[in-house]
């Protein structure tokens, strides 16, 4: 146990996702012998952001105005919408560039042994986006895991009445893989998945 | 497979039911990177075979998995099952949350009650109490549907105690217990001894019912809420509350 301030810096840094005692203890004595201006960075960074990052009023996805860049975009196609469970996997799919229309996030996916239902995400702020007549399209974008197979299931059964075209993103083999090291449920959802070719 | 928890950047720990040593907590490392050997395999449902590594920290490390049944794909496609299962595995965990200490009942139950509810062979909602009423059975806590629970006396009673732990007789009745139809104790009678002819015959009312018996039951002698049975899907349809007609925003 250190003392005072340093051994308070080591707790909070320690309190981080991903970091552990020991890391925290690595990371407060780098901070110790940095230069002063680079500690008041990273100090007023994380000051900024908690002031001037929030949710946009749209789509949920982080924002520093009312409206993320992607929502105010005009260019952007208002007819899609791309439903994901975090901010991070809006970034993921924009690098694609495959996609110009917008996005939804949920906050998650449902988990029912973690107590989190329907109800405990931005499931009914889609609902009031869907009832807009301009939206032609959903597609479920969630983790291609059991917790995002039974959202997107569950997205589809409600969005469904509606009469949206909705589809779910392809589940398959990883680009510039050998097709021998495919597990047997990828490669059976490949199979599942599979497209025909033209010609 | 019980659970998973996401732990670092691309790892999880993994909780698994298994057979010969009960509830064993694992690292399954980089199961999160699409490049990952066995990713797809470590889901909660999926019914494997798992190599552990026992290394000098508390939790073992997964060094390889073999599919033997992936239930997950065919219970997430589906909402209804996807909760009814996520419910069945928080009550095995719960149920064997002494780890290591060998559960060959509770593992049997649980990988016959993922089968049928991913093959659909009766109504997810009669898997699920069936389960139940089983393995709280298996637990010590069986249910009492036909002799009273407190006194032995040969029933058919119409009481039902759910400290007492079942029907009660007259003379044991306290205050304040219920009086199911007995429709619904011949539906728990029938799921507990497999009778499937009598359990699928049953309505809707005493589904229903007998669904709420068992649950109190179970949060009863648990003594704490189950959080996924809130959360159980029992209808085929959404309610149509939750979709809000187009142009009405």
């Amino acid at each position: 146990m250190y003392e005072g301030v340093i051994q308070d810096l080591i707790d909070e840094l320690g309190r981080l996702p991903g970091v552990g005692p020991k890391g925290a203890q690595r990371i407060a004595f780098h901070l110790l012998n940095a230069d002063s201006a680079d500690v008041k960075r990273l100090a007023d960074s994380l000051i900024e952001v908690k002031d001037k990052v929030h949710f946009c009023k749209t789509c949920y996805n982080v924002a520093q105005a009312e409206q993320c860049r992607i929502c105010a975009d005009v260019r952007r196609e208002l007819t899609a919408i791309c439903v994901v469970e975090e901010p991070k996997d809006v970034i993921a799919v924009e690098r694609t560039r495959e996609f110009r229309g917008r996005y939804h996030v949920l906050g998650g996916a449902i988990n029912p042994m973690e107590g989190i239902g329907p109800d405990d995400l931005r499931i009914k702020e889609l609902m009031v986006r869907l009832g807009d007549d301009t939206i032609t399209e959903v597609i479920l974008a969630m983790d291609p895991n059991v917790e995002g197979e039974a959202t997107a299931s569950y997205l589809a059964r409600i969005i469904k009445p509606m009469g949206i075209k909705t589809s779910r993103l392809a589940s398959g083999l990883p680009v510039g893989g050998d097709l021998e090291y495919a597990d047997e449920i990828t490669l059976g959802r490949a199979f599942e998945d599979r497209r025909p070719l033209d010609g | 497979m019980l659970r998973t928890h996401k732990l670092g950047e691309a790892d999880r720990i993994v909780t698994f039911l298994t057979h010969h040593f009960g509830q064993v907590r694992a690292v399954a490392k980089g199961v999160r990177k699409t490049n990952s050997r066995f990713g797809a395999r470590v889901e909660p449902f999926a019914h494997v075979a798992v190599q552990f590594h026992q290394g000098r920290g508390n939790l073992d490390t997964v060094t390889q998995v073999i599919t033997h049944d992936a239930f997950g794909g065919d219970i997430s496609r589906d909402y209804g099952r996807y909760t009814t299962g996520s419910a069945m595995l928080e009550i095995a965990e719960r149920l064997t949350n002494h780890e290591r200490e060998p559960a060959v009942d509770q593992y049997m139950l649980l990988l016959g009650g993922l089968r049928a509810l991913s093959k659909q062979e009766h109504a997810s909602g009669l898997i699920l109490d069936a389960y139940l009423l089983r393995s709280m059975a298996v637990a010590g806590w069986a249910m009492a549907f036909d002799d009273c629970a407190k006194c032995g006396v040969p029933g058919p009673h119409g009481a039902f105690a759910l400290s007492a732990g079942g029907v009660v007789c007259p003379n044991c009745r306290p205050a304040g217990a219920a009086n199911p139809a007995p429709q619904s104790l011949e539906l728990i009678g029938a799921l507990l001894s497999s009778d499937w002819a009598v359990a699928d015959a049953s309505d809707e009312r005493t589904r229903r019912e007998v669904a709420g018996l068992t649950a109190a039951f179970a949060q009863y002698h648990l003594e704490s809420g189950l959080r996924s049975l809130r959360l159980v899907d029992r209808t085929e349809q959404v309610q149509e509350a939750d979709t809000p007609p187009r142009g009405e925003s």
